[in-house]
């Protein structure tokens, strides 16, 4: 096949028009050469023989006259085994071999290999004269804790396909062809260890999706609780600046109980990613005991990272995420932050002077984050196994007003809303989940009904704090204060966690279960209290045990000690 | 050899266009005698933009492209100096046009990154104890017009032990320049500072060019190795600059009339901070005057997601709640084992000190634990908040425990028990 080729006909940012000769399709990739250099750009309009390109690198440089090349594919990813641990930018360029061969700053028009060029040990699972499809594995290599499955490529079309020949178990380079797949026509497709999926196209190789009904453990008590997240589901977390999205989002990636983990620093701050980077091999599975690195794929284009790289690299992430699943595996995504990916879309939409919706977001805006968060889900997968895509999106709403259209469109779509709130992040109350305004359409850990009890005397206890500041403490009687205090006491001991207590930071099921309880019941004792003062300091020397029932390990002695001490300190005012 | 085109096709705003054959995208031209840089090619058609403003300029002028982008000179000769938003100098200093970098330049590779992790010791309590800043941080002051930001920016310039410290001055009153020229000439800091001054008289483009200016000049020190301070001053200025530009240009405006890459373009400027593997580091201190003290406002709003925490200066203070340093959690833990703790309890129990001042502005009963609240906040006010104190964190966090043992019993303060035993300065009030 024939290059397409074209110039460069006008700039105006990172938007190039481009004359071409032949043909070219729509999201098509091409590249501008400018100084020898090869700027990749993907082609968003065509109007009237002139391509429209949006150009992921820097554009300064470019002149009228610029040769481009056209490659008629679509921007896509290359799948293979060694993807995990591995720090992409938004076109799956590995940031530290780019740091390698470029030095300290990222230079543009350099685009690396994803897949490491390495030779894995590969064990043939299908024979020659199989019948294959799109999505079926043919063979597994062993990656860290994984049968990595090397799979026929999504894209294939067409159902009668058989297995020609397939290379016998040993050691083969990533790149070389292991199998050789015709089909009914006699066209023939030579496999290897690579495949390469287009990030727009979510795959659909499987057999039924699921209900999301199995909880998405993340060990903070608040959410598995309260506003329990699913394997499959998808969940929103917007908040103002500094209301800790981010700190939230890192305790879930490092807590959270999936096969794989990816992270998407889409437009945000270098520095969080270099937190991941340096703790996160550091830090142990405890599911499996070796580093949660080795579960884990970033995906970083962050805010000074050209801004068309940012709009792919949540599409970019969420195919890694698919290939995983492929394999019958449970993959997190967490994508900090929506808003960023939604803002980049708005700029391409200024340039290419579309009509602007509410606050200048395109018109498009609701269904290109519905089909996003569409992508997540728990499926049966042909071969019989269930897998899952749980997709967690921070949203930085302007301004914290969540009346804004990118958060407002998020949450049509997602299953569980942690709202964060500026004054709980002001008051030092974390995480800053928002218990009331808060919602969840999942399944938690401990006994829903339960849960609702305690969430009605939180909300009874607002409630009185709210009227206390209009009739005051004196003119509120001692029942109404005792709700007041065992709402501030939920709040305080079991809705606030502290991250970074070691024992605190996370908690495990089993010990939320088990710390539920005690609440629960110190929540559902009415109390022989009479005297205002008395009831404060009851409550505070409740508060302070229970804190420092948090600082004990889980199953030791000291945690039953604990315990009962509690239950014998409440016990103790218990009306008889 | 340079070709001179004379047939400028119109002139709107601060922008000119002119037919013209093999120009780049970011190329540097002058337009009379100003500077301008090119932001659009469509065919042989190529846009402007007029440094200086293109008030007075003819259609016959003449343009000559220099085929290069915007570059600065950088070497040691820039300390001690001041220059204009297009590198002219201010003083009355000879033109440096050796060893010239491109401004704007790639971003830092993430990889390359390492975790912040020495903090910059300030003297101010709300600072050091409450908000640490750390080394490679970006923070804004948030304040509004007619508090003293610049003040406090030029005394943490003077107490912060940095070896380079880069002054980006936009849309400054000329007395404000001269006051932090003044301040740093007789605080002996002015041999190791370069000034990047647009006043509010300069023309609109240049004050867009000045973080740019100021940070590629930081970064160069920073790879030679130096721990280098950029205060930016004030950031709403550049903001609405870009906001002018933006406008006249006639692209689609997103909130405010601010244009929609708002977010990117200071996102650009303040990811420049960094510490470097092997080398310095750079710390961006900004001011961000929020207009009718409103946070929501777009310029304050991005900033907030942008940087690493905020300041907020108000009423002379830096308020406890809202302002934050994201990164104090790097440095704090190995400051002092009840840094933290303190830290916590102490806002909380101010918080509840607000509350309790509400309920007796509106006239209720205050309760015996009210009373204690008002007494902590007050001293906490006087002794911690006031920005004129000036001591080390130590004693700033001996005064944070002597304060709490003066106004409430131990278990009063949501500190775990350990730490009350080992800290609380009255040791009968334990059992």
């Amino acid at each position: 096949m024939e290059t397409v080729t074209g110039y460069v006909t006008g700039v105006n940012g990172n938007l190039a028009n481009v004359r071409f000769d032949d043909s070219v399709h729509k999201n098509e990739v091409g590249y501008i050469l400018v100084d020898g250099k090869r700027l990749k750009a993907e082609v968003i309009r065509i109007n009237n023989g002139i391509a429209s390109m949006q150009i992921y690198e820097m554009s300064n440089g470019i002149k009228v006259g610029d040769p481009v090349e056209f490659t008629g594919e679509q921007m896509s990813v290359e799948l293979g085994p060694g993807l995990l641990t591995q720090v992409f930018d938004g076109l799956q360029n590995p940031l530290p071999d780019l740091a390698e061969q470029c030095g300290f700053f990222l230079e543009r028009g350099v685009y690396l290999n994803p897949i490491p060029d390495r030779e894995w040990e590969f064990t043939p699972m299908v024979k020659a004269g199989d019948a294959v499809e799109a999505g079926e594995s043919i063979g597994s290599v062993p990656e860290g804790l994984f049968a990595h499955e090397i799979m026929v490529p999504f894209t294939l079309k067409g159902r009668d396909w058989t297995v020609k020949s397939i290379k016998e178990k040993g050691t083969y380079h990533v790149r070389e062809t292991i199998c050789v797949i015709e089909n009914g026509k006699g066209e023939i497709k030579e496999l290897s260890m690579v495949i390469t999926q287009p990030i727009k196209q979510a795959v659909k190789c499987y057999e039924e999706r699921l209900r999301p009904d199995e909880p998405l453990v993340t060990k903070i008590r608040c959410i598995d609780s309260f506003l329990p997240v699913a394997k499959g589901g998808t969940f929103c977390v917007p908040g103002p600046f500094g209301a800790g999205k981010t700190v939230l989002q890192h305790m879930e990636a490092k807590n959270g109980e999936a096969d794989i983990v990816i992270v998407a620093a889409c437009g945000e701050r270098a520095g969080e990613v270099v937190e991941i980077l340096k703790e996160f091999p550091e830090l142990e599975d405890p599911k499996t005991g070796r580093s949660l690195m080795e579960r884990t794929i970033i995906i970083c284009n962050t805010s000074s990272m050209p801004v068309a790289a940012r709009e792919a690299s949540c599409y970019t992430a969420v195919t890694l995420a698919e290939y995983y699943r492929q394999m019958g595996l449970d993959v997190l995504l967490l994508a900090d932050s929506t808003s960023r990916w939604a803002q980049a879309m708005r700029e391409m939409s200024g340039r290419l002077e579309e009509i602007p919706g509410e606050e200048a977001f395109p018109a498009y805006l609701e269904s290109t984050i519905a089909s996003f968060y569409e992508r997540a889900g728990k499926v049966r997968l042909k071969n019989g196994k269930i897998a899952s895509i749980t997709i967690g999106g921070t949203v930085s709403p302007a301004g914290g007003n969540f009346e804004e259209p990118v958060t407002q469109a998020t949450l049509k779509v997602v299953g569980a809303f942690h709202g964060l709130s500026r004054e709980r992040s002001d008051a030092r109350k974390y995480p800053a989940i928002h218990p009331m305004d808060s919602w969840s359409k999942y399944p938690g850990v401990v006994d829903m009904t339960r849960v609702e009890e305690a969430r009605s005397i939180l909300k009874h206890g607002n409630e009185i704090n709210q009227m206390m500041k209009v009739i005051g403490e004196e003119g509120t009687s001692a029942e109404d204060y005792i709700i007041y205090q065992k709402g501030e006491l939920l709040d305080a001991v079991y809705l606030q966690q502290n991250s970074f207590d070691p024992i605190d930071a996370a908690c495990s099921p089993e010990r939320q279960r088990k710390e539920f309880e005690t609440i629960y019941d110190a929540l559902m004792t009415s109390y022989d209290l009479e005297d205002k003062k008395e009831i404060r300091s009851f409550f505070n020397q409740l508060r302070q045990e229970f804190l420092d029932w948090h600082g004990i390990e889980f199953e030791t002695p000291e945690f039953d000690a604990q315990k009962k001490k509690i239950t014998e300190f409440y016990m103790s005012k218990a009306m008889k | 050899m340079q070709k001179v085109y004379t047939k400028i096709e119109s002139i709107v705003g601060n922008v000119v266009t002119v037919r013209a054959e093999n120009v780049r995208l970011g190329d540097l031209a002058l337009v009379g005698d100003s500077y301008a840089t090119v932001i659009k090619l469509d065919k042989n058609l190529v846009s402007l933009q007029v440094f200086a403003g293109a008030q007075g300029v003819g259609t016959n002028d003449a343009v000559r492209f220099l085929g290069r982008p915007m570059m600065v000179s950088f070497s040691e000769h820039l300390l001690g100096r001041v220059f204009d938003g297009a590198g002219v100098p201010r003083d009355r200093g000879p033109a440096l046009t050796e060893n010239m970098i491109p401004i704007g330049g790639p971003s830092f590779n993430p990889a390359k990154r390492i975790l912040p992790r020495n903090m910059i010791r300030t003297g101010i309590p709300m600072i050091d104890v409450f908000n640490t800043l750390v080394e490679s941080q970006k923070l804004p002051i948030f304040s509004i017009s007619g508090e003293p930001y610049n003040a406090l920016l030029a005394r943490i310039a003077l107490q912060a032990e940095v070896d380079v410290i880069v002054l980006g001055g936009m849309g400054l009153k000329y007395d404000d320049y001269l006051t932090f020229r003044d301040t740093l000439e007789k605080g002996g800091a002015m041999s190791h500072t370069v000034m990047f001054i647009h006043t509010a008289a300069d023309p609109i483009v240049e004050c867009t060019l000045v973080p740019d200016m100021a940070l590629a000049v930081a970064e160069q020190f920073a790879l030679a190795g130096k721990k280098v301070l950029v205060l930016l001053t004030d950031m709403t200025n550049y903001a609405d600059a870009q906001k002018e530009m933006a406008i006249t240009m006639e692209q689609v405006p997103s909130n405010r009339g601010y244009p929609g890459d708002l977010y990117s373009c200071l996102a650009a400027r303040y990811e420049k901070a960094v510490d470097i593997d092997g080398a310095g580091s750079i710390t961006i201190l900004g001011v961000t005057t929020m207009p009718g003290d409103d946070v929501t406002h777009p310029v304050p709003d991005n900033t907030g997601y942008i940087t690493e925490g905020q300041y907020y200066l108000k009423n002379g203070h830096i308020e406890p709640f809202g302002s934050l340093s994201r990164l104090k959690q790097n440095v704090n833990g190995k400051t002092r084992d009840d840094h933290r703790a303190l830290m916590d309890g102490m806002i909380r129990l101010y918080a509840q000190y607000k509350e309790a001042l509400e309920k007796k502005s509106m006239g209720f009963l205050m309760s015996e634990w009210d009373e204690k609240l008002l007494k902590y906040g007050e001293l906490f006010e006087t002794k911690l908040m006031d920005l004129s104190v000036n001591i080390p964190l130590e004693d700033a966090l001996d005064l944070g425990w002597t304060i709490l043992a003066e106004c409430f019993d131990p278990n009063e303060t949501g500190l775990k028990t350990s730490l009350l035993k080992e800290r609380w300065p009255d040791k009968d009030a334990l059992n």
